[in-house]
C-alpha cells in the first residue's frame, strides 16, 4: 500500500461504559480519499472525530489504544490537542459558518493562530476560497455575513475555513448530506482536487458517493471495522458476506 | 367538528381574557401613578432636597443615592456574575458538586430580599465594619443581584450553538480563544440584558438597604461611599407609611413613585438599546 498518513492500532472508544469502537486497526494512505461507510450508529463518525480528538469535548468519552499521525500517537499524554487539530482539519455534517463575514470566517483560523499581517491574511483567505471553489461566487461580497450564502456555499466556506490553516488531513463528516445534488456534485469534484494536497477521510451515508469519490473504502458495523480495501475491490469483490449484503442494499 | 370549533373558541377567549386581565392591572397601576404623580414632577422637584420636615421640596438626594448604590451594585454584580457564569457554563464539569452549586445559585435568586438585608448588616456593616453606608448597601444589593446575573448570563451562553465552539476548536483554537472570540461576542448582548434587568430590580429594592445604609432624611447627597444616603424606594416607603402627615405628603409620594418607575424604565430601555446595537455590530 502507499504511504500511510494515519495508522489506527487496536483503537477502542467508549462513551461512559458503552464501547462504541472495537479494536479498530486501519492504515489510511496519504493523499487519497478514504471513505467510511456503514449503517447508522456503527461508529463511523466517532472514529472520524477520534482522529482530531474532537470527541474530547464530549463528557465521559474516552479513547484507548493508538492512532498514529506521522509517527506520533495522538493519544499520548504529552500531545497538545491544539497542534493535532491544526494538522487535522474538519468539516462538519451541518455546515457551521460563524455569524461573521465571509472574510472573517476564513480568516478566523489564521487569526487565532497568531497571524496579524493584514496582507498575508488577505492572501490566505483568497487562496483558501479559490481552493474551495468558492472565490468566484463571493469575491465581490467578502464582507457580507456568511449566513447569506446558500447551503452548498456555506459548506464550501467551511471547507475554505478549514483549508486556511493549512492542515495536512481533512476530515469530512457527511459533508453533503444536507445539500442538493448540484451542490453535492460540486463538493465531490472539489475533493478530487483537494486530495492532491491533503489526505481526506470522509464519512458518508451514501454508498454511491463513496464509490464515486473514494480511493479506499472502509466498512464499519457495530463498532467494528469489517472490511477495508481499495474502493473498486470492496464494491466489486468484497471478501466478506456481510459487506456484500450491505453494499447490495440487503440491509442498512 | 362543531365541538372542536367550540372548544377552540373558548380556549382562545380564555387566553385572551388572561392577557386582558394582566394588561388591565398594569394599566390601572401605571395610570394611577402617572395621573397623581405627574403634577408633582418639576425641575425643582428633581433637583432639590426635601424641606420643612419633608412636606415640601424635592427628592434629589434620593435620586442621587439610588444612583450611587446601583453603581456599586453594578461594579460588584456585573463582572463577578459574568465571570461566574462563564466558568459554570464553559469550564465546570458535570459533577454532583457543581450541580449542587448551580442549584443553590438558582435557589438564592428566590430568597426574600429582607434576608439579604440581614446578611448585609452582619457581613458588611458589622463584621467588615463599613457601617451603615452607600458601600454596605451597594454590596448587599450586589449579593442579591448576583444569582440573577449568573443565571441569566448562563442562559445567554447556553444559547450560543455548540457548532460555533466545535468549529473553532477544530481549527486549532484553545478553549479560551474559542470562548473569547467565538462564544462571548454572541453571548454578551444577552448577558448584558439579563444583568441590567437584575440591576433595575436592585434599584427598586427597599428591604436590603433598610438596615445597611438608607437614611430617613438627609439634606445632602453622600460625600463618600462611607456616608448614609437617601434612596427612592425607601423614601417612597417613608412618604407613604411613616411620615407624620401622610395625607399632606401623598403627592410627593406619588411623584417619588413616578420618578422611580421612570428611572427603572430608563435602565431597562438602555438594556434594549444596548442589545440592539451589539447585535447589529456582531452580525454586520
Amino acid at each position: 500500500m502507499e504511504n500511510c498518513k494515519i495508522i489506527a492500532q487496536d483503537f477502542n472508544f467508549y462513551y461512559g461504559a458503552t464501547k462504541v469502537l472495537k479494536n479498530i486497526t486501519m492504515r489510511i494512505p496519504e493523499n487519497k480519499v478514504t471513505g467510511i461507510i456503514g449503517p447508522s450508529g456503527c461508529g463511523k463518525s466517532t472514529f472520524l472525530r477520534s482522529i482530531n480528538r474532537m470527541n474530547d469535548t464530549i463528557v465521559g468519552a474516552r479513547g484507548e489504544g493508538r492512532i498514529v499521525l506521522d509517527g506520533r500517537n495522538i493519544y499520548d499524554q504529552d500531545i497538545d490537542v491544539v497542534d493535532i487539530r491544526r494538522k487535522v482539519g474538519m468539516v462538519f455534517q451541518k455546515s457551521n459558518p460563524f455569524p461573521k463575514s465571509i472574510f472573517d470566517n476564513v480568516a478566523y483560523g489564521l487569526r487565532i493562530n497568531g497571524e496579524k499581517d493584514k496582507y498575508r491574511i488577505e492572501e490566505a483567505v483568497a487562496k483558501s476560497l479559490k481552493d474551495a471553489a468558492l472565490w468566484d461566487e463571493v469575491k465581490d461580497r467578502l464582507h457580507k455575513n456568511a449566513f447569506e450564502l446558500s447551503g452548498g456555499q456555506q459548506q464550501r466556506l467551511c471547507i475554505a475555513r478549514a483549508l486556511a490553516v493549512q492542515p495536512e488531513v481533512l476530515l469530512m463528516d457527511e459533508p453533503a448530506s444536507a445539500l442538493d445534488p448540484t451542490a453535492t456534485l460540486k463538493i465531490e469534484e472539489l475533493m478530487q482536487e483537494l486530495k492532491k494536497q491533503y489526505t481526506i477521510i470522509i464519512v458518508t451515508h451514501n454508498m454511491q458517493q463513496a464509490a464515486r469519490i473514494s480511493d479506499f473504502t472502509a466498512f464499519f458495523m457495530l463498532g467494528e471495522l469489517v472490511e477495508f480495501d481499495m474502493t473498486t475491490t470492496l464494491f466489486t469483490k468484497p471478501s466478506k458476506k456481510i459487506t456484500e449484503d450491505y453494499i447490495t442494499g440487503r440491509f442498512g | 367538528m362543531k365541538r372542536v370549533r367550540l372548544k377552540e373558541f373558548f380556549g382562545f377567549w380564555f387566553l385572551r381574557a388572561c392577557f386582558g386581565t394582566v394588561v388591565l392591572a398594569l394599566c390601572v397601576i401605571l395610570c394611577d401613578i402617572i395621573v397623581k404623580g405627574h403634577g408633582r414632577i418639576s425641575w425643582e422637584f428633581l433637583t432639590t432636597a426635601p424641606k420643612n420636615g419633608m412636606t415640601e421640596g424635592g427628592i434629589f438626594p434620593a435620586i442621587a443615592g439610588t444612583f450611587l448604590v446601583t453603581l456599586i451594585t453594578a461594579v460588584l454584580a456585573v463582572p463577578l456574575g459574568m465571570g461566574c457564569a462563564i466558568y459554570l457554563n464553559e469550564y465546570a464539569t458535570d459533577t454532583i458538586l457543581n450541580r449542587a452549586i448551580r442549584m443553590s445559585i438558582r435557589n438564592l435568586s428566590g430568597v426574600p430580599s429582607i434576608v439579604y438585608g440581614l446578611f448585609g448588616v452582619i457581613l458588611f456593616v458589622q463584621m467588615m465594619k463599613f457601617g451603615t453606608c452607600v458601600l454596605s448597601a451597594g454590596l448587599t444589593l450586589g449579593m442579591m443581584t448576583l444569582p440573577w446575573t449568573i443565571t441569566s448570563s448562563e442562559e445567554a451562553l447556553k444559547n450560543v450553538p455548540k457548532s460555533y465552539r466545535d468549529g473553532s476548536l477544530a481549527l486549532g483554537a484553545t478553549k479560551w480563544q474559542t470562548i473569547k472570540t467565538n462564544v462571548l461576542p454572541y453571548a454578551v448582548p444577552g448577558m448584558l440584558t439579563g444583568t441590567i434587568l437584575g440591576l433595575s430590580r436592585a434599584a427598586g429594592e427597599t428591604a436590603p438597604i433598610l438596615f445597611t445604609g438608607a437614611a430617613f432624611f438627609l439634606p445632602h447627597t453622600p460625600g463618600s461611599v462611607f456616608d448614609q444616603f437617601m434612596a427612592l424606594p425607601y423614601h417612597l416607603y417613608i412618604m407613604s407609611t411613616q411620615h407624620h402627615a401622610i395625607t399632606k405628603v401623598r403627592p410627593i409620594a406619588y411623584g417619588t413613585a413616578l420618578t422611580l418607575i421612570a428611572l427603572i424604565f430608563l435602565i431597562n430601555l438602555s438594556a434594549v438599546i444596548m442589545r440592539y446595537h451589539l447585535r447589529k455590530l456582531k452580525t454586520e
